[in-house]
C-alpha cells in the first residue's frame, strides 16, 4: 500500500513538472507569429493529411518570416475524426493562441471546426475541403481549393464530351464530400440530357462492395461516377473487376494519392479524376519555386495537388498577415478576404464573396501506376 | 423513398444476379463465421469477451504483409508463419493481460480486454503508420473465376471450404480429445476443474492458441479478399463477428457459424433486394442483434445458464 502511495505521488509529480515545463516554453516564444495547422495525420485520411503537411512545411521553409518575425507552425493531428477536429482546433486557439489556422483535408473535418473558428474570430484557410458548406455563412473560413459543384460539373461536362448517356453513381453516404460531388454531378448531367441509372450508397470504412456492384452491373451503365475516399474506392474498383464490371470509374481529387495506387494496384489503371494541380498547367512564378524546392526535398516524387493546395493555403495566410501588418486575427481575416490575384502555385487566385477561389480543374488518369495529365478545364 | 421504389428490385432480380448475390453473401458470411468462432471459443472457456480478437486479426494481416512484401518469403510459407506468429501473440496477450486477473471480478478482465484492443490498435498505428497498405497479392488465390455468368475470386470458394475444415477439426478436438474434455470441464466450472487436477492455465493457453490461429486464418482470407490493411481494419468486422457470435448463442461454436452466415448473407441480400437501403447495411447487424436480444437473449443455439456477464 505504501509503495502504491509513493508511486502515485511520483506520478503526480512528473505530471506537474511536465505541465510547468510546457507552460514556460510557450511563454518564452512570444517573438514569433503563431500559425496553427490541423490535418488528419492518422486514420482513414492519413495519406491525404501527410501530403498536405508536406505542402505547408515546404511553404513555411520557402517563406519563413513575415513582418520581420518568424512564423512558427503548431501542427495538430485531427485523426480523421470529426470530434477530434473540433478538439484540436479549440486547443490551437485557446492553448497555443494562434492568430490564423491552415487546414484541413476533408470537408466533414473542416465543418466540425467551422463554428469554433467563427466564434473565436480566427481566420482559417482550408486546404482541400471542397464542400460548399465549409465556407458558406462562415466569414472566417476560406479555402485554397475549388468547390464540389465545380468538380462535379467539370466531370459531367467531360462525360458529355465522351458521349456517355447512362451513368451509375456510387457515393459514400457518410462523407459530405462524396455526396456533394455526386449531387452536383447529377444536377448538371441530368441538365444536359444524361440519365442516372442507379444510385448506390456505401459507408466510410466498408470493405465489401460486391452487393452494390452486382446491382450496378445489372443496370448496364456506360460509366460509373464514384467520388469518395481512396481506400474504399480502390477496393471497390478491384471488386468491380472481379465481378466482370468492365466500365470505367471516375472520381474526385481524393483519389490522387499513392495509397489509391498502392491499394488498387493494376485494377485502378484507367481510373479518371478531377484535381487542382498539374505540372503541365503550372505557370506562375510561385509554381516554379514550388516545383524546384519540392524536387530537392522529395526526390523521384511527383508533387500531388494536395501538396500544392496546402502550400497555397499557407501562402494565403502569409499574404493575409503581410497585408494586415499585424497579428490581429480580425485584420488578417479582412486582408485574406480582400487580397486579389495572389500569385499562388495553383494559379492566380481571387476569392469570391463566400471565400472560395475561382480557378480551373485538371483531369488526370492512372497510367502505368502513375497519374497522367489529360485535360484542363477553366471555370465558366 | 416511396413503397414502389423500395420493392422495385424484386421485379428486376434475375436468376444470374441472384446467384451472384448468393456467392457474394456466402463468402462474406464464411469470413464472419471464421472470426466469430474465435470470439465464441474464448467466451465459452473464460466467460469473457476477448475484445482484442479483432485486433489480432489486424496484426495477422500486417504479419502477412511483412512476410511476403518485405522479406519475400513464398506465400504458403508466410501463411504458416503468420498462423504461428499470431498464435504466439494471442498467448502473450493472454499471459500479460488476462492471466494476472484470473481471480479478479469478470468486469476487470473485460476492461483489460478493451485495453489490450486499444493497445494493439495504437501500437500498429505507431509502428506501421496510419496509411493503408496493400495485402500482398497471391495470384493463385486472387484469380478471377466464372461459373456461367456468375463471377468471383478463387478465394471465395476456398473460404467456405477452409471454414468447414476448421470447424470439423475444432469440433473433433473439443469432443473427442483429452484436451477438449479438459476445455469443456474448464468451461463448466473452472474452480472444480482445477480441484480435479486440470491445469487450467495450460488449457486456457491452448484455447488462445486455437482462437488466435483461427483469427490468423480468417485474416489471411480477409486480406486476400479485401486487400487494404490499416490499423483499424479489425474494428468493424470485429464488431459484426462479435454480434454473429451473440446471435448464434455466445459460447456455442456451431452457433457462431450460423450467426456469421445470417449476418453475411443478410447484409448482401438486403442490398440486393432493397437497393434504396444500401447505405444502411451496417445497421442490419445491429437490428438483428436487438431482435435476438429481445426474443432469445441466449442466442439461437445458446443454452440457458444462470450466470452471464
Amino acid at each position: 500500500m505504501k509503495a502504491k502511495k509513493i508511486l502515485s505521488a511520483l506520478l503526480a509529480g512528473t505530471c506537474f513538472f511536465g505541465m510547468s515545463a510546457a507552460m514556460t516554453s510557450s511563454v518564452s516564444a512570444e517573438e514569433v507569429i503563431k500559425v496553427g495547422v490541423f490535418l488528419p495525420l492518422t486514420g482513414d485520411n492519413a495519406a491525404g493529411g501527410e501530403l498536405e503537411l508536406r505542402g505547408v512545411e515546404l511553404a513555411n521553409k520557402n517563406h519563413p518570416t513575415v513582418l520581420g518575425k518568424k512564423i512558427q507552425l503548431f501542427v495538430q493531428d485531427n485523426k480523421s475524426d470529426k470530434a477530434e477536429a473540433a478538439n484540436v482546433v479549440a486547443r490551437l486557439i485557446e492553448k497555443d493562441k494562434v492568430c490564423a489556422i491552415v487546414g484541413t483535408y476533408g470537408s466533414s473535418l473542416a465543418m466540425a471546426a467551422g463554428n469554433i473558428v467563427k466564434e473565436n474570430k480566427i481566420p482559417t484557410v482550408g486546404t482541400s475541403c471542397t464542400n460548399p458548406q465549409v465556407t458558406k455563412g462562415n466569414d472566417y473560413y476560406f479555402r485554397a481549393c475549388f468547390i464540389d459543384p465545380f468538380q462535379g460539373t467539370v466531370m459531367a461536362n467531360y462525360f458529355k464530351k465522351l458521349g456517355y448517356k447512362n451513368v451509375a453513381i456510387i457515393q459514400e453516404v457518410s462523407n459530405d464530400y462524396s455526396v456533394g460531388l455526386a449531387k452536383f454531378f447529377m444536377d448538371s448531367f441530368k441538365g444536359m440530357g444524361g440519365k442516372i441509372v442507379e444510385i448506390a450508397n456505401y459507408q466510410t470504412g466498408d470493405k465489401d462492395f460486391t452487393a452494390i456492384l452486382t446491382n450496378v452491373k445489372a443496370k448496364k451503365p456506360d460509366a460509373i461516377y464514384a467520388p469518395g475516399n481512396f481506400t474504399e474506392s480502390a477496393l471497390m474498383i478491384s471488386q468491380a473487376h472481379q465481378l466482370g464490371l468492365k466500365v470505367n470509374f471516375y472520381g474526385g481529387d481524393t483519389w490522387e494519392t499513392n495509397d489509391f495506387l498502392e491499394v488498387g494496384g493494376e485494377d485502378v489503371e484507367g481510373a479518371v479524376l478531377t484535381t487542382a494541380f498539374g505540372r503541365e498547367v503550372a505557370t506562375t512564378k510561385e509554381a516554379k519555386v514550388f516545383l524546384d524546392t519540392f524536387a530537392k526535398e522529395f526526390k523521384n516524387e511527383e508533387p500531388s495537388a494536395l501538396t500544392a493546395l496546402a502550400y497555397d493555403a499557407y501562402m494565403m495566410v502569409y499574404y493575409g498577415i503581410q497585408k494586415a501588418g499585424s497579428t490581429d486575427s480580425v485584420a488578417i481575416r479582412n486582408a485574406i478576404a480582400n487580397n486579389k490575384n495572389l500569385p499562388l502555385v495553383t494559379g492566380k487566385t481571387t476569392l469570391n464573396a463566400d471565400g472560395d477561389p475561382v480557378k480551373g480543374a485538371v483531369i488526370k488518369t492512372v497510367k502505368n501506376g502513375k497519374f497522367v495529365y489529360v485535360d484542363f478545364v477553366q471555370p465558366k | 423513398m416511396d413503397f414502389v421504389t423500395l420493392f422495385q428490385a424484386f421485379g428486376d432480380m434475375t436468376f444470374v444476379n441472384f446467384c451472384q448475390h448468393m456467392v457474394n453473401g456466402i463468402s462474406l458470411g464464411s469470413l464472419y463465421a471464421l472470426i466469430a468462432i474465435g470470439y465464441t471459443m474464448v467466451y465459452g472457456i473464460l466467460l469473457m469477451i476477448n475484445f482484442a480478437h479483432a485486433d489480432i486479426v489486424m496484426m495477422a494481416c500486417y504479419f502477412a504483409f511483412f512476410g511476403i512484401r518485405i522479406f519475400h518469403i513464398p506465400w504458403y510459407l508466410t501463411f504458416v508463419g503468420v498462423i504461428v506468429a499470431t498464435a504466439i501473440l494471442g498467448v502473450v496477450i493472454e499471459r500479460s493481460a488476462y492471466r494476472p486477473l484470473r481471480d479478479a471480478p469478470k468486469n476487470s478482465v473485460l476492461i483489460s480486454a478493451i485495453g489490450a484492443s486499444f493497445l494493439l490498435e495504437n501500437l500498429a498505428n505507431y509502428v506501421f503508420g496510419g496509411r493503408p497498405l496493400r495485402f500482398p497479392k497471391v495470384q493463385v488465390l486472387a484469380q478471377n473465376i466464372s461459373i456461367g455468368d456468375v463471377r468471383t475470386q478463387f478465394i471465395c470458394i476456398c473460404i467456405p471450404i477452409v471454414l468447414a475444415i476448421c470447424l470439423a477439426v475444432l469440433l473433433h478436438i473439443i469432443n473427442h480429445t483429452k484436451t477438449g474434455m479438459a476445455m469443456r470441464a474448464v468451461s463448466k466450472d473452472y474452480e472444480i476443474a482445477r480441484v480435479m487436477g486440470v491445469n487450467i492455465d495450460n488449457i486456457i493457453s491452448i484455447t488462445f492458441v486455437i482462437g488466435s490461429s483461427l483469427a490468423a486464418i480468417g485474416a489471411i482470407m480477409w486480406g486476400v479478399r479485401y486487400p487494404g490493411i490499416t490499423p483499424y481494419l479489425g474494428v468493424m468486422p470485429g464488431l459484426k463477428c462479435f454480434i454473429a457470435a451473440v446471435v448464434g448463442g455466445i459460447g456455442n461454436i456451431k452457433g457462431a457459424v450460423i450467426g456469421g452466415f445470417i449476418l453475411g448473407l443478410g447484409e448482401v441480400l438486403i442490398v440486393a433486394f432493397f437497393p434504396a437501403l444500401s447505405g444502411y447495411r451496417d445497421a442490419f447487424a445491429f437490428i438483428v442483434l436487438i431482435i435476438i436480444l429481445f426474443y432469445k437473449p441466449t442466442g439461437l443455439l445458446g443454452e440457458k445458464t444462470t450466470e452471464k456477464v
